[in-house]
């Protein structure tokens, strides 16, 4: 691999599982103590309150982190690209259907249907927040966060404007629990942009490598990561909450990213 | 507004739909003006409709190497990259840039959710699935991609874009920037949606699906039928590829307006519209063909008619193909696109098959019947679920700006 890399400036940051409640916890847990864990599952409260109701537990939790990060970035939300990542979208809802098909085809909620698309949290984020820009929800299995944050910063860069990335991933829902193997939520959000600004947090270089062997999280981030194809993020998420260093993300089975991450004071 | 992007060669395409295999059967049928559409044997329980249904995917299994990723949707992506030499095209790109030089994007909406369907209709007496299903690659949404990179040995950028029914036309912009950004040499992009249960019963929930084969732009339109597809590009830098069609502009835009409906006004869509001529450097008059979305929804076929009008001059022809082929979901953008680059190759215009009585709405733009004459630039549209737009320009290599 020869180009260059990417240059791209984190400008906020979001995070939740059922132990971090939100960034700061995150520094916590690297810092050694044990931060309060969430009192309760995202509630999407950005959403009005019908798409409230009907929005699923997947896409509560993309729009919480992406709540998170864009409070911090002040970015105007009507007209900010966002790219949601996701391994296995809504899974509560993929079980719903199958079953549901499976039993009666004919009982098909309508409300669930359209709630089963993978860019469902793209779709209610930008209906929220009266977002015109481009949209896109992506996929790449366990590197859904590394290929996602190729796709949002190709777009920061080719495009010259900041992007919101998303990246979550719930708990599997019946027997795709065991197939999945998602066994916790996770779910976490950057806001990128082209250049530094007064709300800059940090730069990020980010190059295409052949795949190297990524150096083990502490725990008990390592036990996060392998319980959700979104966690993997956490890699990147701790060099932030640490001021700076490098690690390896996967984008595709044989193609990483080399992140280099400086924080900016 | 975006910048003029510097156009990209399509060096390769090809497309497999109800309509055929490959180039030559899609040119057939828009020929002869037959619709590839039939009564619905799809499933355990054939919802009553009609379908455009790919014939003979039952019996073409995946080949051994590959047996792993079988279901319908792979399969179909398989009998698609065999068509028109466009494996033997990407494996040419592969050996001339370096497996890691080609992107692989690819679009779908329903990716295997059939296989999925078919593990819980063949659950374990413990509510588990079956030995034979526990192919946990195949039950996620990157199955298409995961496998598509594994058959032509890609080891470049690989991703999944499932934005519903505008999944596989933003695949070319997402390309395009890697492309331009020197990440990447050469990307492959395309489409893959397959029939299963959950559109077919999904859309018959929202009330969408009609009882007849699909009627574009008719008066008496009553929902779409559900075809499904694969279709594929090859994407190069201009200069690799001289004579061949451009990719010269694109947008991108959302509606911020409803789930499963359109914005009544058009915003998105013309949004879109708007970002992909400033990409391509054109006027609205410059655009010989749209190949509209067109569902045969009525609200679809109301507001792009009503955004037809608006954009473009009266000498700009347009047609939906869905007619010939049904809505193909996330495959549409890939399909359609190919099909606006054979109506460009053959100065052969699509009408728009299916309307007998025309929408008293559509205008003078609506190419009814096929007609020949030379298209220099085509429009492509693209609408999905959760208000998710996507335009795509290609013009004649020896035009583009």
């Amino acid at each position: 691999m020869t180009s260059l890399p990417l240059r791209l400036y984190i400008e906020g940051v979001g995070v939740w599982s059922p132990q971090l409640a939100g960034f700061p916890a995150l520094c916590e847990v690297l810092a050694g103590a044990m931060p309060t864990p969430p009192a309760k599952a995202p509630t999407a409260s950005i959403l009005p309150p019908a798409e409230r109701r009907r929005a699923p537990a997947c896409v509560r939790l993309a729009l919480e982190v992406a709540q998170q990060a864009t409070a911090a970035s002040g970015r105007e939300l009507a007209t900010l690209p966002c790219v949601f990542a996701s391994s296995h979208g809504d899974q509560a809802t993929t079980d719903y259907m199958c079953a549901t098909l499976a039993r009666e085809p004919l009982e098909l909620s309508p409300t669930r249907f359209h709630n089963s698309v993978h860019n469902a949290a793209a779709g209610y984020w930008t209906i929220a927040v009266g977002c015109r820009a481009a949209s896109s929800a992506v996929s790449a299995g366990r590197a859904s966060f590394g290929a996602g944050l190729l796709e949002a910063g190709s777009q920061v860069l080719g495009n010259d404007e900041a992007v919101l990335l998303a990246c979550a991933d719930t708990v599997g829902v019946g027997p795709m629990y065991e197939v999945t193997g998602c066994r916790e939520a996770f779910g976490c959000a950057l806001v990128l942009a082209p250049q530094r600004s007064a709300n800059t947090l940090a730069r990020v270089d980010v190059q295409l490598t052949s795949v190297l062997p990524e150096p083990p999280l502490p725990e008990p981030l390592a036990s996060w990561c392998s319980n959700s194809p979104s966690a993997p993020a956490l890699a990147l998420l701790a060099l932030l909450a640490r001021g700076g260093g490098h690690c390896q993300l996967a984008a595709a089975p044989a193609l990483g990213l080399h992140i280099d991450l400086e924080r900016i004071p | 507004m975006p910048d003029p992007m510097t156009p990209l060669a399509i060096s390769a395409y090809t497309a497999t739909s109800a309509m055929g295999r490959g180039l030559h059967a899609h040119l057939a049928s828009l020929r002869g003006e037959r619709t590839a559409l039939q009564p619905n044997d799809f499933g355990p329980t054939p919802l009553p409709c009609w379908v455009g249904r790919v014939a003979g995917l039952e019996d073409a299994p995946l080949p051994a190497p590959h047996a792993g990723w079988d279901c319908r949707n792979n399969r179909l992506a398989w009998l698609g990259l065999q068509q028109d030499d466009f494996m033997s095209r990407v494996l040419e790109a592969r050996a001339r840039y370096g497996a890691d030089r080609v992107a692989l994007v690819l679009g779908t909406s329903t990716a295997s959710i059939g296989a999925t369907e078919e593990a819980y209709r063949t659950l374990d007496a413990d509510g588990g699935f079956a030995d034979a299903m526990l192919r946990p690659e195949l039950h996620a949404p990157h199955s298409l991609a995961a496998f598509v990179a594994a058959a032509l040995g890609l080891e470049g950028p690989c991703l999944t874009i499932s934005t519903a029914c505008s999944s596989s036309a933003k695949v070319f912009a997402s390309a395009e920037r890697l492309l331009r950004l020197g990440l990447v040499d050469a990307a492959v992009v395309g489409g893959v949606d397959s029939l299963c249960a959950s559109v077919l019963f999904g859309f018959n929930a929202l009330e969408l699906v009609s009882r007849t084969p699909c009627r574009p732009f008719d008066a008496d339109r009553d929902g779409i039928s559900i075809g499904e597809a694969a279709a594929f590009a090859l994407l190069e830098r201009g200069m690799a590829a001289p004579g061949r069609p451009r990719l010269i502009g694109y947008g991108e835009s959302s509606d911020a307006h409803h789930m499963s409906t359109p914005d009544p006004n058009g915003r998105g869509a013309e949004l879109a519209l708007r970002a992909a001529l400033e990409r391509a450097a054109i006027e609205p008059a410059q655009v010989d063909y749209v190949n509209l979305h067109g569902t045969a929804s009525i609200k679809n076929d109301e507001v792009e008619a009503a955004v037809l009008e608006r954009l473009f001059p009266i000498t700009t022809r347009a047609s939906s193909s869905k007619g010939y082929s049904g809505h193909t979901l996330g495959a549409a953008g890939a399909l359609e696109a190919v099909i606006s680059l054979l109506a460009m190759a053959h100065d052969l215009l699509p009408g728009n098959l299916g309307a007998t009585t025309p929408d008293p709405r559509c205008g003078p733009r609506f190419a009814w019947r096929n007609e020949s004459r030379p298209i220099t630039v085509a429009l492509s549209n693209s609408f999905g679920f959760g208000g998710n737009n996507a335009c795509l320009l290609f013009a004649h290599a020896g035009v583009a700006p």
